[in-house]
């Protein structure tokens, strides 16, 4: 009985996981190119981060905002790993209204690397009506609340397709393989060529698609590759003590007639 | 307490303890009798201590940082994971440590079950442990709206929701709990406040937890009476605390995996979009840890009575101790108990799977077979068992189990088998 219960346990631990899509409609299962940031050493391609920035900027950014970061992030350790000098002429391209000033008065200036990202609406309600009425969502912490997280970011971008024969579309609404109900009120956002790398990367719709992805995981997660890092340390550093105690245990417990 | 039994070697700490006897106290905690035959599930109640430490510690830290302000909150948290040195670290720790501290006391009240703990004398343990496992639940639930996401607030209009249930009074009672007409800022800034006054209730009783099984002193596998001490106990210093920091280890291992590797497997990926009154999440579930008390709710199709029912499901675990009369504790000497027992367990786990699922078709039946179940063995199976149930013989004491020499519980089992 006991066994059986531990094996059943199991199953239901093992069915939970595979199951827990839980949204309504079935979706298509995400695509993975495989990526650099999964796994105990996980690290974000530098290269691939600031062509992901290059994509966000030149292409989401027109819909998406990102409040919750800031210029001076792409700079720092983890992240695209900007200069310094590098982040400050990225953040003078974006207008800020400050102020007041001594004179009472609200004035727009160049952004300083200590500012959050400029969002391209005043709010959420304008960014509701400039898009058909769907909210384009704030992409901070996109990759962390989509179930599938990358695989389903990055599948999403390619998933554009004609609707199969059957399923009729209203003005604004795309086919999209992976989108829950396969409906989705962005048009397809990527084309080859609508970046140009710097880096001389060919920019095909899977490159871009895949840089953006690991941007945008980084954006979520901008500690990942500390956090990595110290967790090896951490475990490893357990892993040890729990072997020197476990021998302290031994010999204690050995006054004794006893198993531990 | 041997009160006057110490006495300190300085002469300060001769004048200290007459006043306030703290060392007499510290005294009494290490030489404190513990049978020598503790298993690993004994450990649990070191390690949920050290749960509710940490808890309290990362949530001090938190508070400093967070702000509770529907407009802000969900900012405040992602400034933590950002800006605040180390946030992240401290954040990921007390959102799984929520999960942790529930996977052990789960695993420390089926410990109870098993070896029958709750029976006199221990019934106000179990009584206070049961408090103590409601008020985490309390806990836990306002700590996950605390983020303000899509599932914080949304859970937190269901769950408030089963109080209109309530004839009569339920819908005022509604409106006074959110401080409005919906769960909005006054909501959230109640539930911050409660959320942080709670665990220091816990504390409280975590105290006189331990107090109360300082009395009788601790139940063992084979769930004799001990004299104490004796050749069968040993001081709680070094050995159990030794053995207690080992399995702490484990724990702390597998914890660790958790934070560093997958800290938002045991979260919902919709709390990461922030709370919109206007949009509602495709499948409302809570936490894990409170998945089998929702799937009882859900299996009633009348509101009040499932509201009921789920209240029951916890309430009916307080008089345990009046349920299962058998003067025998431990299920190793209760071989029909003891099959029952696991089908407890496979019957928690059914409900807890369920309540993750939707609440339609073969898991709407599921869950309520499972339900029916659950009440049926406390209420019919246990009292039934408590009297008709032939139990094997006990042995006297641990060194000595009926015909001497063996020394551990499974050994005691072996014994049994054959004889």
């Amino acid at each position: 009985m006991k066994k059986f219960v531990i094996i059943f346990f199991f199953l239901l631990i093992y069915n939970s996981i595979n199951i827990s899509s839980f949204s309504a409609e079935k979706a298509t299962k995400p695509m993975s190119p495989g990526w650099s940031f999964k796994g105990f050493f996980g690290t974000f391609d530098r290269a691939s981060l600031q062509r992901g920035y290059q994509v966000y900027t030149e292409v989401c950014a027109s819909c998406h905002s990102m409040k919750h970061l800031s210029y001076r992030n792409l700079s720092q350790p983890g992240g695209p790993e900007f200069s310094k000098e590098q982040v400050k002429i990225i953040a003078a391209q974006f207008e800020v209204r400050d102020g007041p000033n001594d004179d009472g008065e609200m004035f727009d200036r160049p952004a300083r690397p200590s500012d959050n990202f400029v969002s391209p609406y005043a709010n959420d309600k304008e960014a509701t009506a400039a898009n058909g009425g769907a909210y384009p969502p704030d992409m901070s912490v996109l990759v962390k609340a989509r179930k599938g997280g990358a695989d389903y970011i990055y599948s999403l971008l390619l998933g554009y397709d004609e609707p199969p024969e059957g399923i009729s579309l209203d003005d604004g609404v795309y086919y999209n393989k992976y989108m829950a109900g396969n409906k989705i009120k962005m048009s397809n956002p990527l084309s080859e060529g609508i970046v140009d790398y710097a880096d001389g990367t060919q920019a095909t719709e899977e490159q871009m698609a895949k840089d953006v992805t690991t941007f945008l995981s980084w954006a979520a997660e901008p500690h990942l590759e500390e956090r990595h890092k110290i967790g090896f340390r951490a475990i490893v550093y357990l892993i040890i003590i729990t072997i020197l105690v476990y021998f302290s245990m031994k010999k204690i417990w050995s006054r004794v007639e006893s198993e531990v | 307490m041997s009160d006057n039994e110490y006495t300190p070697s300085s002469k300060f700490g001769k004048w200290f303890n007459d006043r306030l006897p703290l060392l007499t106290l510290g005294k009494h905690l290490t030489d404190y009798p513990t049978p020598k035959n503790l298993n690993y599930w004994w450990t649990f109640g070191g390690i949920l201590t050290f749960c509710l430490i940490t808890q309290i510690v990362t949530g001090l830290i938190l508070a400093m940082h967070y702000v509770a302000h529907a407009d802000l909150a969900f900012g405040s948290v992602e400034h933590i994971m950002r800006n605040v040195n180390y946030g992240w670290l401290i954040r990921y720790v007390h959102a799984n440590g929520a999960s942790m501290f529930f996977l052990a006391v789960y695993i420390h009240i089926f410990r109870s079950l098993y070896y029958g703990s709750y029976k006199s004398p221990r019934e106000i343990i179990w009584i206070l442990g049961m408090i103590i496992y409601i008020l985490m639940m309390a806990a836990a639930f306002m700590g996950y709206v605390l983020p303000w996401g899509q599932m914080s607030f949304w859970g937190a209009t269901v769950i408030t929701n089963l109080f209109s249930a309530i004839p009569l009074v339920g819908e005022s009672i509604v409106t006074w709990l959110w401080g409005g007409y919906s769960v909005d800022n006054p909501t959230l800034t109640r539930f911050f406040s409660l959320h942080y006054l709670i665990p220091f209730l816990i504390l409280g009783l975590v105290v006189l937890h331990i107090w109360a099984l300082h009395v009788p002193g601790n139940n063992n596998p084979i769930g004799i009476d001990l004299k104490k001490p004796s050749k069968d106990t040993v001081p709680f210093h070094p050995y159990i605390v030794i053995k207690d920091l080992f399995a702490l280890l484990i724990f702390l291992i597998v914890f660790a995996f958790f934070v560093f590797y997958s800290p938002n497997i045991l979260g919902h990926a919709d709390n990461y979009i922030e709370a919109n009154p206007m949009v509602t999440p495709a499948h409302i579930v809570p936490e894990w840890y409170l998945l089998p008390f929702y799937a009882i709710l859900r299996s009633v199709p009348d509101k009040l009575l499932g509201v009921i029912a789920m209240f029951g499901a916890l309430f009916i675990l307080v008089i345990l101790p009046w349920l299962d009369t058998s003067k025998t504790r431990s299920a190793i000497f209760r071989p029909l108990y003891k099959q029952f027992y696991w089908f407890l367990v496979a019957d928690v786990l059914i409900l807890g799977y369920v309540g993750a699922m939707p609440a339609e078709g073969i898991y709407l039946l599921v869950a309520r077979v499972a339900t029916a179940y659950y009440f049926a063995h406390f209420l019919i199976i246990l009292p039934i068992l408590s009297r008709k149930e032939k139990v094997l013989d006990v042995p006297l004491s641990i060194t000595e189990p009926v015909l001497g020499g063996s020394v551990s519980a499974s050994a005691v089992r072996q014994r049994k088998d054959k004889l």
